[in-house]
């Protein structure tokens, strides 16, 4: 083991922390808005709806998130109509199309944390709502989304911390951030050891800290169970 | 386009299908490796020593809380220098790499034994303790309640859990492909870059993983269906 090697490899590899969050902040803040379209799609009782988001869910939770980065960063400038439209200065740049693979991967998992969340809602407070003369909105932001929210936070807590896992993968395509700078430092001291240690506790750091807040959350959610 | 996928010389079907034939027998051997950690892992932590408690609590943290690819290429990378330290100490000096098959079974072996550890943990547990009770003032050994009363039951509560991993363990095999193993995605990338038809290659390995994690998931619920046929439903 030499300390120096990891002494000099954890400057360098913290300067990928921001590019690692990031990519997971944006992927989960798109995908969330994603995943609740879809939970309300698969659950709206439209015929074509459901089977659009059944399909976007088999097919993203079906896959490996590798093959879905790959499709976006390599498959579509195979197509000159993409290469000439004006999102291809969106799809050219390796970070937006980790961003779009990581959106779309999260969003499909997501959607069955919100789906699951919704469905735990005993139907009963619905139709006590109901009876009480609120509408559907009002239902939705009085009963069903607290209930919902509540129920799909250990779920979802652990969905963010796979996402910073999978962020991972942008190395693939060129991105330099923690795994990523952590393989050129491998490439070019050898140090595998080291480095692999460095850059274990960064994401070690990471995800406890975003399980403690997710902790917390759900602690302040649900203030009469606290002791 | 749709000749390129051909098989025989002309197209990379073969080829492809070569891949995906490599992807199942990276996937069940790590997954039967991950269930040797797994176990040991579960026993680990339901001992009574603190030091074992300790190990797989290191283990499932570690595993679960970083990167696949980083574990990946910890074993890419340093695999070799490893196995050399532990020939080194049996007196053996001379060079050892291990082939990319060896390397990539024991990384992600490592993940799915890490999350098959809870599973496993979970199913134990889940076993009424007076059922343990009731065996030993029958008279049953150690040994006996374990094949008896604790396996089979483990392996049916085991059983959706293991499920999840396997679909888990399914999909990571296609981050090998960066220590250049032949399977799906490695074919994919080679057809793409000779071809320059990258949409076609990947789309096609979408499909075929698609097809994997599908034809498991039916697999699985006809095991769990035969497992539980003893139970009665709710």
């Amino acid at each position: 083991m030499n300390w120096q090697l990891m002494a000099d490899a954890f400057p360098r590899l913290l300067a990928g922390v921001p590019l690692t969050l990031q990519l997971v902040a944006l992927a989960e803040i798109l995908g969330l808005v994603l995943a609740t379209g879809t939970a309300l799609a698969r659950l709206s009782g439209n015929r074509v709806l459901e089977r659009v988001s059944r399909a976007y869910v088999f097919v993203f939770r079906g896959t490996p998130l590798l093959v879905q980065i790959f499709l976006i960063y390599y498959g579509l400038g195979q197509f000159p109509a993409i290469r000439e439209s004006v999102l291809w200065p969106i799809l050219r740049e390796p970070y937006w199309c980790a961003v779009i693979a990581l959106m779309l991967n999260t969003g499909a998992y997501t959607s069955e944390i919100i789906r699951g969340g919704i469905q735990s809602v005993p139907h009963g407070q619905v139709e006590a709502a109901r009876a009480c003369g609120m509408g559907r909105w009002l239902t939705f932001r009085r009963i069903v989304a607290p209930v919902a929210i509540r129920q799909a936070l250990p779920a979802y807590g652990n969905e963010v911390i796979l996402m910073v896992k999978a962020s991972s993968l942008a190395s693939t395509i060129t991105l330099l951030e923690v795994t990523g700078i952590a393989r050129r430092i491998i490439a070019q001291s050898y140090a595998v050891f080291e480095v692999f240690i460095v850059a274990g506790a960064i994401y070690l750091v990471i995800n406890f800290t975003l399980a403690a807040l997710v902790r917390l959350a759900e602690q302040r959610l649900t203030p009469w169970v606290r002791a | 386009m749709l000749d390129l996928l051909a098989f025989g010389s002309s197209g990379w079907g073969d080829e492809l299908l070569g891949g995906a034939a490599m992807t199942l027998a990276v996937a069940v051997a790590s997954f039967l490796l991950g269930l040797v950690f797994g176990s040991a892992g579960a026993a680990a932590k339901l001992s009574y020593s603190l030091f074992l408690r300790g190990v797989a609590e290191v283990y499932t943290t570690v595993v679960r809380g970083i990167p696949e690819l980083l574990v990946i290429y910890l074993l890419f990378f340093g695999g070799g220098n490893m196995l050399q330290a532990v020939a080194g100490v049996f007196g053996y000096e001379g060079f050892i790499q291990p082939n990319a098959f060896t390397v990539g079974v024991v990384a992600v072996g490592l993940i799915s034994g890490a999350y098959s550890t809870e599973v496993i943990r979970g199913a134990v547990q889940s076993v009424p303790f007076g059922q343990i009770e009731a065996a030993r003032a029958c008279g049953m050994g150690r040994w006996l309640i374990l094949v008896r009363i604790l396996a089979p039951q483990t392996l049916r509560f085991a059983l959706p859990g293991l499920g999840n991993v396997w679909q888990l363990t399914l999909k990571d095999t296609s981050l090998i492909s960066v220590t250049a193993l032949a399977e799906i995605m490695r074919m994919a990338h080679i057809a793409s870059g000779s071809t320059r038809q990258p949409f076609l290659f990947y789309g096609t390995a979408a499909v075929l993983y698609l097809l994997l994690t599908t034809l498991s998931t039916l697999v699985f619920e006809r095991a769990e269906r035969h497992a539980m046929r003893g139970v009665r439903r709710a």
